[in-house]
């Protein structure tokens, strides 16, 4: 099995070789890109789903909530929108270090230790706001009949969300949604900024180590790679959910 | 949290008069990139709009990388391979040079390449909104080519882009605090260094949060403004 993988690895660096590429420096950090496409992966991947499980009540306190809780969501989702992820990211990091103790107090310091931790707490609060503006938007744009019918069939506000609006809000954003995934891809180079190491994290790494340019050409390979998969995806989804609105038409 | 709204005072006990040349430095860097970012983004989009089809191919590949790269990766590319890239033609003429590449130019122009191919977008779909009868129309009535794109085309245009293109800019204004990390002392960066000092980064972050807050509301109230303006002679669905 060693020996398969070796000529397996072996054959790749081969490949890279042929098209230009340093294969001794691909050598030497090939895994710990794979490793980095894994903590942007994960970093992304848990952020977008915290951050839809937050948007959810967002979106829908900014629609039926009333004067108070409209209010406090769309300030939420205003001060999220308005400043730098960057900011916010240092916001959560160093400004956690600060409140040390009290962290320790209630039992949260663990998590605020971490990097890793700060990026996705940070970049879940982040999404949260993208994503429920784009929920709000998907219904508001429902007329009223919808939730009109549904009460008259007899279904709780909450059912009529359940079952009836909400699926159709979230097949209305659905494009948006992914824009926003491929948006929350590119946005997690930032957390290199704070010593996590995904890609770009990487990158920097051995860029600072090896002075050359091309694992940056590596790196910008990798992100492409990654946003196009979702990109295409996204449009055999979109086909697949929405196709009884691309018949309608 | 009175010693926390001393920081903040102007003079060399606070931070105050540091963090106004941070976001003043902010302020500058987006308005230089925003002309850059509309020429390129206007060329890329008009290239695509083209009837060559190597043309279309390169606006769309330019298009798709530099959407689908992160801001900071375009950035690191732009100043190190840049400052590389220098040094070595320079490096044919005199031996041994060494050119150091100006970080605000570094990242007006790592901006302004992603803000190009952001905006290319949005200005393509307004060009396309501008129906081709006008463009007959005003040669018919004998204005030159410039003319036809001033006079006719371009208040048509710009009214359908203004919405794409405020939405490009609050982007972009986000996105200056990214060339921090090449040390450019944006606010961002000034503000790091007044956190270094005072160990109060809690306070400081949510400062600057509030300048970038205060940047884009306005930047909206502008934008309201112009997009009044552009549409002055145009009646909306259920507005006047």
């Amino acid at each position: 099995m060693d020996t398969l993988l070796r000529a397996v690895a072996d054959g790749f660096l081969w490949c890279m070789g042929l098209i230009g590429l340093n294969v001794d420096l691909m050598e030497r950090y090939g895994l710990r890109f794979l490793d980095g496409v894994w903590v942007t992966l994960a970093l992304v991947g848990l952020s977008i789903l915290f951050g839809a499980l937050i948007a959810l009540p967002l979106a829908v306190a900014r629609v039926e909530g009333g004067k108070f809780l409209s209010r406090a969501s769309f300030t939420y989702s205003y001060f999220f929108r308005g400043t730098p992820l960057l900011a916010q990211t240092f916001l959560v990091y160093y400004g956690a270090g600060q409140f040390r103790e009290q962290l320790t107090d209630i039992g949260l310091w663990w998590f605020f230790r971490d990097a890793f931790n700060c990026a996705v707490f940070t970049f879940t609060l982040n999404t949260a706001a993208y994503q429920s503006e784009i929920l709000r938007g998907g219904i508001q744009t429902l007329p009223a009949g919808q939730m009109e019918a549904a009460q008259a069939l007899g279904l709780s506000r909450f059912n009529a969300y359940r079952k009836v609006v909400l699926p159709q809000a979230i097949a209305i954003g659905l494009r948006p949604l992914g824009n926003e995934l491929v948006l929350m891809i590119k946005a997690s180079a930032i957390a290199s900024v704070i010593t996590v190491y995904d890609l770009m994290g990487v990158t920097r790494l051995a860029f600072s180590r090896s002075y050359d340019m091309e694992v940056y050409l590596w790196a910008a390979a990798l992100y492409l790679i990654m946003v196009e998969i979702v990109r295409r995806v996204w449009d055999v989804l979109e086909r697949r959910l929405n196709r009884h609105l691309l018949l309608s038409r | 949290m009175l010693n926390l709204i001393e920081l903040l005072s102007f003079g060399p006990n606070g931070w105050g008069d540091e963090i106004a040349q941070g976001a003043l430095l902010t302020a500058e860097l987006a308005l230089a990139t925003l002309p850059v970012g509309i020429a390129i983004g206007l060329l890329v989009a008009l290239a695509k709009d083209s009837g060559s089809r190597v043309l279309r191919g390169l606006g769309n590949l330019y298009t798709t990388i530099f959407r689908g790269l992160p801001e900071l990766l375009t950035l690191f590319i732009v100043y190190y391979g840049g400052q590389m890239l220098l040094t070595r033609i320079a490096g044919y003429f005199v031996p041994d040079a060494h050119i150091e590449v100006n970080q605000f130019v570094a990242g007006v122009v790592a901006l302004g390449l992603v803000l190009g191919a952001f905006s290319s977008e949005v200005l393509l779909a307004a060009i396309r909104a501008v129906p081709k009868g006008q463009k007959e129309a005003a040669a018919a009535l004998g204005l030159s080519g410039w003319r036809i794109f001033r006079l006719v085309t371009f208040p048509q245009l710009w009214r359908v882009a203004l919405p794409g293109l405020s939405n490009n800019w609050m982007v972009l204004l986000k996105d200056t605090s990214l060339v921090s990390v090449i040390a450019i002392s944006d606010l961002m960066r000034q503000t790091s260094i007044a956190v270094g000092v005072t160990k109060q980064p809690f306070f400081f972050y949510l400062v600057a949060c509030l300048i970038y807050l205060v940047f884009s509301g306005l930047s909206s109230a502008v934008f309201t403004n112009l997009e009044n303006r552009a549409s002055r002679g145009f009646k909306r669905v259920g507005g006047h």
